[in-house]
């Protein structure tokens, strides 16, 4: 590394620099904190009961968080199960089936995809998809339309991610594929995509993070009763969508339950990350 | 199988194609019934049913400007001390960089409680626009942080080689090479940062609060347009309609801003081309 000639003014610049990194930094370790310090009173004063109590019913000091826990992790893996074909099949069709103004154009509708505030997905999933699903299996608020609206915010992430990825990855298996006769169907699905296996994986656990943390489009689609859903049809509360509801109102011991819900999220997101930096780290070797 | 791929790929493009038309065809449709430019000029009357938008546009715009001014000097400055260019020790680097990379995934309504926490109740900033501004930033910095690292990152060697070979001090180095080089990455950043900002709704809700009369300093409360969409089509009954040219007025605003920035980084980097 070089040495510069440093001065007053460069000491300063140099103080800015590095405080302006702590500062980010810092803000992970403050919302752990705080979500820890406000979470404390129901942590201690419940200690194990707390998961077996009843259900959800804050107003006689019952705070079981399983059955929203259940629904949220129903929600997300739904929400994949659906995404991650679909953002497979339309990577492959902008990479390989469409050309010139029409690849340019689909592209651009994906990325608008992600442009969309969830708020106008939830908007959108109320006014149309929920009287959709409603004339199939009343109520129309369910699990159902939570994972369809889900699987649609978080598909562009896999999405664009594998077009990218597909672009980077050597032209030569496609050159000597195509050589030796080898179909393109099989190209893609036998030795492209197997190829690509760790930048899929990668790509699913950033898009399970959005499904899990996203709030607003589940609020509104999901019906917010808090149970166990028995089938597809059953209306669900989501951890984040609980956190919306009450939090307006919550005092006391509530409050700091929902709090204790937001560390949970937290810390899922935090378990997510990990497994990534991992799965990173095998690749690269 | 051949045939199966390709039906498979058509129809699942078909599906998210209509799909998208739906979302924008139904929001403009339903709006364009009867909207007309009063609608943004008027204060929203019993409890947004009839009326404008005013006073909530002006709110969503302060808590997204102070945000992004909060957002850019502390993100580039990170930024910059993240860059392949910047000598310090490694180990801090890289303890940031994961932090930042948490930091990212973090969900927000999550950011929405440490707001609450910290900002309303612990700096006693209630419900504010200054602490749903401070919110958003904290959300925004990692977007605009990797966006701009990319692009300090990118600065060829050549260049940062030659200002040692002439001797320059850090300072000069960071102000007059490192810092004009940046501001395309920055603008690309902030394009980023402004989007995310806009349609930001779960963050906003405890943070700087419902009310929708006109905010008449920064520690009034004041609700962002993305919140008043939700509060209409949800605890409002027959406020669909103007549900439906909120949501109109939010995507033109995140065209709007968009298409500006682009416009501006088009021009800059016009004008960079000269210097090379």
């Amino acid at each position: 590394m070089y040495q510069y000639f440093l001065n007053r003014r460069d000491l300063y610049i140099k103080i800015l620099l590095g405080a302006s990194g702590f500062i980010c930094s810092l803000c992970v370790i403050l919302i752990f904190l705080f979500l820890l310090k406000e979470s404390f009173l129901v942590i201690t004063g419940q200690e194990l009961s707390l998961f077996f109590q009843k259900s959800w019913f804050p107003l006689e000091g019952q705070f079981n968080l399983i059955p929203i826990l259940i629904a949220s992790v129903l929600l997300t893996f739904g929400s994949i199960f659906l995404a991650l074909p679909l953002g497979l099949l339309t990577a492959i069709l902008e990479r390989f089936f469409l050309k010139g103004l029409f690849k340019i154009i689909f592209r651009r509708i994906i990325e608008i995809y992600t442009g969309i505030p969830s708020v106008i997905f939830g908007f959108w999933g109320l006014m149309k998809l929920v009287p959709f699903i409603n004339d199939f299996h009343p109520p129309g608020q369910s699990l159902l339309s939570g994972i369809l609206i889900l699987s649609l915010m978080i598909f562009p992430i896999i999405s664009l991610n594998i077009m990218a990825s597909v672009e980077m990855s050597p032209k030569h298996f496609y050159r000597v594929s195509e050589s030796l006769g080898i179909s393109r169907a099989t190209y893609i699905w036998k030795i492209l995509l197997p190829s690509l296996k760790g930048q899929i994986f990668s790509s699913s656990l950033l898009a399970i993070g959005r499904a899990l943390g996203e709030t607003m489009a589940v609020l509104m689609v999901c019906g917010n009763i808090v149970q166990v859903p028995g089938h597809l049809f059953d209306p669900v509360r989501s951890l984040t969508a609980n956190i919306a509801l009450e939090m307006s109102y919550a005092t006391g011991e509530h409050r700091s339950a929902l709090f204790l819900s937001g560390l949970v999220l937290f810390l899922l997101t935090l378990f997510l990350y990990m497994l990534s930096s991992f799965a990173e780290v095998e690749r690269n070797e | 199988m051949n045939k199966l791929t390709k039906i498979f790929c058509w129809l699942s493009g078909l599906v998210i194609s209509l799909v998208l038309i739906s979302i924008l065809g139904d929001i403009i449709l339903n709006s364009l019934e009867s909207f007309n430019l009063t609608f943004l000029y008027q204060v929203p009357m019993s409890a947004g049913r009839r009326g404008g938008i005013y006073p909530i546009i002006i709110s969503t715009l302060l808590i997204t400007g102070i945000s992004t001014l909060v957002t850019v000097p502390i993100g580039t400055l990170c930024a910059i001390y993240l860059s392949r260019h910047y000598p310090s020790t490694l180990v801090f680097k890289k303890f940031i960089k994961r932090m930042i990379q948490v930091l990212s995934g973090v969900p927000s309504i999550v950011f929405g409680l440490f707001g609450n926490a910290i900002f309303c109740t612990f700096f006693g900033l209630g419900f504010s626009i200054l602490s749903g501004a401070l919110t958003l930033s904290c959300m925004c910095l990692p977007l605009f942080i990797t966006s701009v690292e990319e692009g300090v990152s990118s600065i060829p060697d050549e260049v940062i080689h030659t200002t040692h070979s002439l001797g320059f001090s850090l300072y000069t180095t960071f102000k007059s090479i490192v810092l004009p080089l940046a501001i395309p990455s920055i603008l690309s950043g902030l394009v980023l940062s402004v989007g995310r900002a806009l349609a930001e709704t779960a963050a906003l809700i405890f943070t700087s609060g419902y009310v929708d009369r006109f905010p008449e300093s920064l520690l009034d409360s004041g609700r962002a347009l993305s919140v008043h969409i939700y509060d209409l089509a949800m605890n409002v009954p027959g406020g669909d309609q103007n549900a439906y040219k909120s949501s109109m007025v939010l995507i033109g605003l995140i065209l709007i801003i968009n298409s500006v920035f682009n416009i501006i980084a088009k021009i800059i980097s016009k004008e960079g081309q000269l210097y090379e």
